[in-house]
């Protein structure tokens, strides 16, 4: 990916070409919506997530399909699918935000100083960010919860673990082919600080390709926790996340297919509207790139 | 183990479906398939101790007891006929003449002795060491010190003679568990480790193949010393059968038994449709799933929380989560148990009496305690459901849910895990003994690090009246035996309420109709799925 | 070249003997304890010992590790605490499906990547174009878990087209296939797009078009296979993703591999299974890697040897 010069993407003109693209303009909606839901939760929601209602099961103990009284009928407990569906959105935003932040600080950190520094540490880190590219990512996060015992800090955590390698090389790349421009160069043999140059020179060059891979990251980070949670490792419940959900109920999904589905919808929905979001931000940024991986 | 096993006296087998077979002549021959999903372990009897492979061991190799096909009776076996010294001590068995191994080779007293030192032998690391502490001489095995029990003898190559250290009145259970099952030690030592994949045994099948991860054949052993039995010629074990796949190959007859039970979403289904319930027979189990409550950490080392809690759950509740597929249980032994009191109400269903309970034990309903729990389905939701029960009468509860070995590992401290649903890990009688129920998960001695005793309860008068109980040897304190173990767990451990028992689980086993045999063999306390060795091919040539 | 070669492979090994240090470490700080399971409920504390000592665990941990490595070296991978077998033994016998799945998920993701690149290069722009790119970003954005139920619940419950999970025909292939597939067609088929827009503006298919070429000469001829080239090259890396999703679509369909092993072993925290199943995948994932590395330089001259 190429870095742009600083001056050509002027943030107006940016958000006015975003907002020219049905696609992205799609996602952003799917975005404000889930988070206007997650954060207004507690107000919209008909009943409260957790409670397990008597009447929320047959008498024979199954589920209810949806119905005037649960609109997305209930769970295995007798819990309300649709408040837990939007307290879902909760917990799948916050981890997928904060566990994208951290890989992206993460990655960012190490790509800069492997790219500016170059030398020992660069090889050094490099090869270490090689080394964690080889583990497959998923076992490996379902190790680390398992080791640690997931609450939700741990699983932002631990997706945060396995998702900093893509941004770490992308980051090293440029900064590595930014470090090497004649006006850096010539910054530094005038005496000028690693700091400034930094901040000044390098940095700025480095945010569209941050703003684009933190939008794609959270499409990322959503879809590995619900993976995660469904697999029993991730977010527990009580506490509801839209792939824990499908992870509770997925024994009855022949009977009951509205709880696996419903939820899953949700999550493709999600990660789309940040996938079309963060594709769009990169064309927009980015003109002459072809929209690779 | 932790599931299905079913080893229990007067099993309580409703019959919801007549499988037409009581006007049938069992016939002999034809061939049975059973789906499981996860592949078998291992076959060894030393080592095999899990639901799966527990009854295929018993088919595969013979014990000095036995259990009456479809009972909890006990009857010699692999011993012609036994006598017990007039101390109690020593037990001496003369065993059947001609017993024969698969490879061939007839069996002696020898056999006898070297498979009961191997189970012994911490070289073998078998998990039913432990059951043999009553041999004399066990002791010094078991540290290392002695490479046999002293106080097994071969007294001539058809008798043998064990003494114990002490009276003990479970010792003839503890024979006819698998860990004293007979093998051959020629095939131990040509095997070494990989023993547990190639069997060799005096039982009734014998292992044709194996493929790893696909299939498992037994067949008929025409050398076996019950003539006329077994009536099937051949099983077959197909591995990797999703429990959905299975259900609806044996609805199309394409198998006959569900190894892995109804799945839960198609019960409903299944027992609403009257075709099909008529293939299915429901039992009971010698279990109990209940809840822990550590005794030594706060806040339930005060008996007035605990009794709290067992009035808080709502158990009807709870089995309706599950479908129906339990009984609400009110103490810890389970019904058909020697010592279980059908009369005993236990604590009933009173959030307020419990509520009153906790205030005049100062309870702070701002603290809150963690609730551990097995990680697969439906354990996470019964706890859920307690969870909300509990907070009703305002005890906070944070619910952990993790892998089994993680389970264990906190249970057995002192300071962690404070409440345990034992649901997935429920207590499954090993042999139909009240004293099981006791000794390893509620006696003193496994009070310890490491052991399953969770709630660590220890009350030392109960410990000597237990122990009274056990030295009851003679035929004729049998009952006072069962009543004072009535009194223990219903008197004294319910009012100490280190648990609270909430339900015991049913047993629902699916067959095709072609398959046959009285009902008891289907819900057999002691084979599962069913009785291999009894049940019969309708469509036998 | 034969130098970057050794490098590469140099780096590769370094690389997997790393992921042996860190997948140990990492399984050291699991807090279960393996040996009161294996020992079972009825152990004396003097038995935990004694099996403890047999299976090397009290010892140091960089004495464990080395014991590990040597038996690595001699493809001995350890042998299972809860299912009695060598974890080799296992994985051997679950490779085969896993290879299988994963041959089958190649061919849908190229045969449907392929295809939905193809169509929207050549209808470009057009509402074609724009659905099936739609459908390609669906494949991306859906968790494997979910396309997997919908998939059995629809064709196999419901329609009964394809048996519900299970092993042993191609019936039983398809379903999970496409599954592990429709994430990495979703790639390829945006991939396609750019390469064929990219490869039809170049001037030698302008130049054929004009020396009278029919169209389907020079698309099928010329234009396909200079798009493709690029693509192909970059299976490799699909290994390092297939690896993740196995284990979820192993799980859903039933499917006897590799990927089910290590749920299992990871629920019931088997460590020498965990460890096992995860320096395979990491093998794989290398050996995919470098293969796409060595193959990419060969067929597109334009990319440097870095």
């Amino acid at each position: 990916m190429t870095a742009l010069e600083a001056g050509s993407a002027a943030p107006l003109s940016v958000w006015a070409r975003l907002l020219r693209r049905p696609l992205a303009v799609a996602g952003l909606v799917v975005i404000v919506v889930t988070v206007l839901a997650a954060v207004l939760a507690p107000w919209i929601t008909p009943y409260p997530p957790d409670q397990q209602f008597f009447d929320g099961l047959t008498i024979e103990g199954a589920p209810l399909p949806p119905n005037g009284q649960y609109l997305f009928g209930t769970d295995l407990l007798g819990r309300d699918l649709l408040s837990r569906l939007v307290f879902g959105a909760q917990t799948s935003l916050l981890i997928g935000v904060v566990a994208n932040g951290i890989a992206v600080l993460i990655g960012a950190t190490i790509g800069i100083l492997a790219g500016y520094f170059r030398g020992f540490i660069g090889a050094v880190l490099m090869r270490f960010t090689d080394l964690m590219m080889a583990f497959p990512a998923l076992l490996l996060a379902i190790v680390l919860a398992a080791t640690f015992k997931p609450s939700l800090w741990i699983v932002a955590l631990v997706i945060a673990m396995v998702n900093w390698v893509q941004i770490a090389r992308v980051i090293f790349t440029e900064t590595r082919s930014l470090a090497e421009r004649d006006f850096v160069v010539a910054e530094r043999s005038l005496g000028a600080g690693s700091g400034r140059i930094l901040t000044r020179h390098i940095l700025p060059h480095l945010v569209p390709t941050l703003l684009v891979y933190s939008t794609l990251g959270i499409s990322t980070t959503v879809l590995l926790e619900a993976t995660l949670s469904y697999l029993g490792v991730g977010v527990q419940p009580p506490t509801p996340s839209w792939g824990n959900i499908i992870f509770e109920n997925q024994t009855y999904f022949s009977s009951a297919p509205w709880l696996v589905f419903i939820p899953g919808a949700a999550i493709i929905v999600l990660a789309l509207a940040f996938n079309l979001v963060g594709d769009a931000l990169r064309d927009v940024l980015d003109p002459t790139q072809q929209g690779h991986h | 183990m932790y599931r299905h096993l079913m080893t229990g006296v007067a099993v309580a087998a409703l019959l919801l479906g007549a499988t037409g077979a009581f006007a049938d002549q069992p016939k002999q021959g034809g061939s049975m398939i059973v789906t499981y999903k996860d592949d078998v372990s291992t076959l060894d009897p030393a080592i095999g101790y899990d639901w799966q492979n527990w009854s295929m061991i018993k088919s595969l190799y013979s014990r000095l007891m036995d259990y009456k096909p479809g009972t909890t009776e006990l009857t010699p076996d692999l011993a012609e006929s036994y006598s017990i010294s007039s101390d109690g001590l020593t037990y001496t068995f003369k065993l059947r003449q001609g017993v024969k191994f698969h490879n061939g080779r007839v069996m002696t007293a020898d056999d006898v002795a070297y498979s009961y030192n191997r189970a012994v032998d911490p070289k073998t690391q078998s998990p039913g060491q432990g059951f043999f502490k009553a041999i004399a001489g066990y002791d010094d095995m078991a540290a290392g010190k002695a490479t046999s029990l002293s106080g097994v003898k071969v007294i001539d190559p058809n008798t043998i003679a064990i003494t114990l250290s002490k009276p003990d009145a479970t010792f003839l259970q503890v024979v006819a568990l698998n860990f004293a099952s007979v093998v051959a030690k020629e095939d131990v030592a040509q095997y070494g480790a990989d023993y547990g994949h190639h069997p060799d045994g005096t039982g009734a099948f014998y292992v044709d193949h194996w493929t790893l991860g696909q299939e498992l054949e037994f067949k008929r052993n025409p050398d076996y010393y019950v003539k006329g039995t077994p009536y099937l010629d051949e099983i077959d074990f197909k591995i990797g059968a999703e429990p959905l796949t299975a259900l609806l190959q044996l609805q199309k007859g394409q198998v006959d038994i569900l190894g892995d039970g109804i799945p839960p979403a198609k019960f409903l289904e299944v027992m609403n449709d009257p075709e099909q319930k008529k293939l299915v027979v429901q039992g009971a189990q010698l279990e109990t799933s209940y809840l822990t409550m550590k005794t030594t950490m706060k806040p339930f080392d005060n008996v007035k929380v605990r009794q709290a809690v067992n009035m808080a759950i709502n158990k009807d509740r709870i089995i309706k989560i599950i479908n129906g597929r339990a009984v609400p249980a009110t103490q810890p032994l389970p019904p058909g148990m020697p010592g279980y009191d059908k009369d005993f109400k236990g604590y009933a269903y009173d959030p307020a009496k419990a509520q009153e309970l906790l205030k005049e034990a100062n309870y702070d309903t701002s603290q809150s305690f963690d609730l551990y729990v097995y990680n697969t389905d439906p354990n996470p939701r019964i706890a859920q459901a307690i969870q909300q029960d509990l907070a009703a009468v305002g005890m906070k509860a944070n619910i952990k849910s993790l892998d089994q070995a993680n389970i264990i590992a906190a249970g057995g401290e002192p300071d962690q895990a404070p409440m345990i649903w034992s649901g997935g890990m429920g207590w499954i009688a090993d042999f139909p003994d009240p004293s099981d129920f006791y000794g390893p998960i509620l006696g003193c001695s496994s009070a310890v690090k490491g052991g399953w005793n969770w709630a660590l309860y220890c009350n030392k008068t109960v410990e000597a009246e237990a122990a009274k109980a056990d030295a009851m040897v003679a035929p004729d304190q049998q009952q006072a035996r069962a009543d004072l173990w009535k009194k223990i767990f219903t008197v004294d451990i319910m009012a100490d309420a280190p648990w609270a028992p909430v339900f015991h689980e049913e047993r629902y086993t699916m067959h095709t109709a072609r398959i046959a045999g009285a009902d008891n063999l289907f819900v057999d306390p002691v084979h599962i799925p069913v009785n291999y060795n009894a049940v019969y091919a309708t469509d036998a040539q | 070249m034969p130098l970057y070669i050794v490098r590469r492979l140099l780096q590769s090994l370094l690389i997997l003997f790393g992921i042996t240090v860190v997948t140990f470490i990492l399984l050291y700080l699991l807090p279960a304890d393996p040996v009161r399971q294996i020992a079972g409920r009825s152990a004396t504390a003097a038995t935990v010992e004694s099996i403890r000592h047999q299976l090397g665990l009290d010892l140091p941990l960089y004495q464990q590790y080395g014991r590990y490595l040597w038996g690595l070296l001699h493809g001995d991978l350890g042998r299972s605490y809860l299912q009695k077998t060598d974890v080799a033994t296992l994985i051997w016998s679950r490779l085969p499906a896993t290879l299988l799945l994963m041959v089958g998920a190649i061919a849908c993701e190229l045969a449907l990547g392929l295809t939905m690149g193809l169509f929207a290069a050549l209808k470009r722009g057009s509402a074609l174009d724009q659905g099936l790119m739609l459908i390609s970003f669906v494949g991306v954005s859906a968790p494997q878990f979910v396309v997997g139920i919908l998939l059995l619940y629809v064709f196999a419950v419901q329609l009964g087209w394809f048996p519900i999970g299970g092993y042993g025909h191609f019936s039983n292939l398809v379903l999970p296939a496409l599954t592990l597939g429709f994430l990495g067609a979703g790639w390829y088929s945006r991939m396609m797009r750019s390469s064929m827009i990219d490869v039809l503006r170049q001037d030698y298919v302008r130049t054929a078009r004009s020396k009278g070429l029919s169209r389907a000469r020079v698309l099928f001829g010329h234009a396909v296979p200079n798009a493709i080239l690029p693509i192909v090259a970059m299976i490799g890396i699909d290994i390092g993703v297939f690896m993740s999703g196995i284990v979820v679509v192993e799980s859903v369909f039933g499917w006897p591999g590799i990927g089910q092993l290590a749920w299992q072993a990871i629920q019931r925290v088997d460590i020498p299974i965990i460890m096992g199943v995860t320096l395979i995948s990491a093998l794989a994932i290398v050996l995919g890697n470098l293969l796409a590395d060595l193959v990419t330089p060969l067929i597109d001259p334009r990319i440097k040897l870095q």
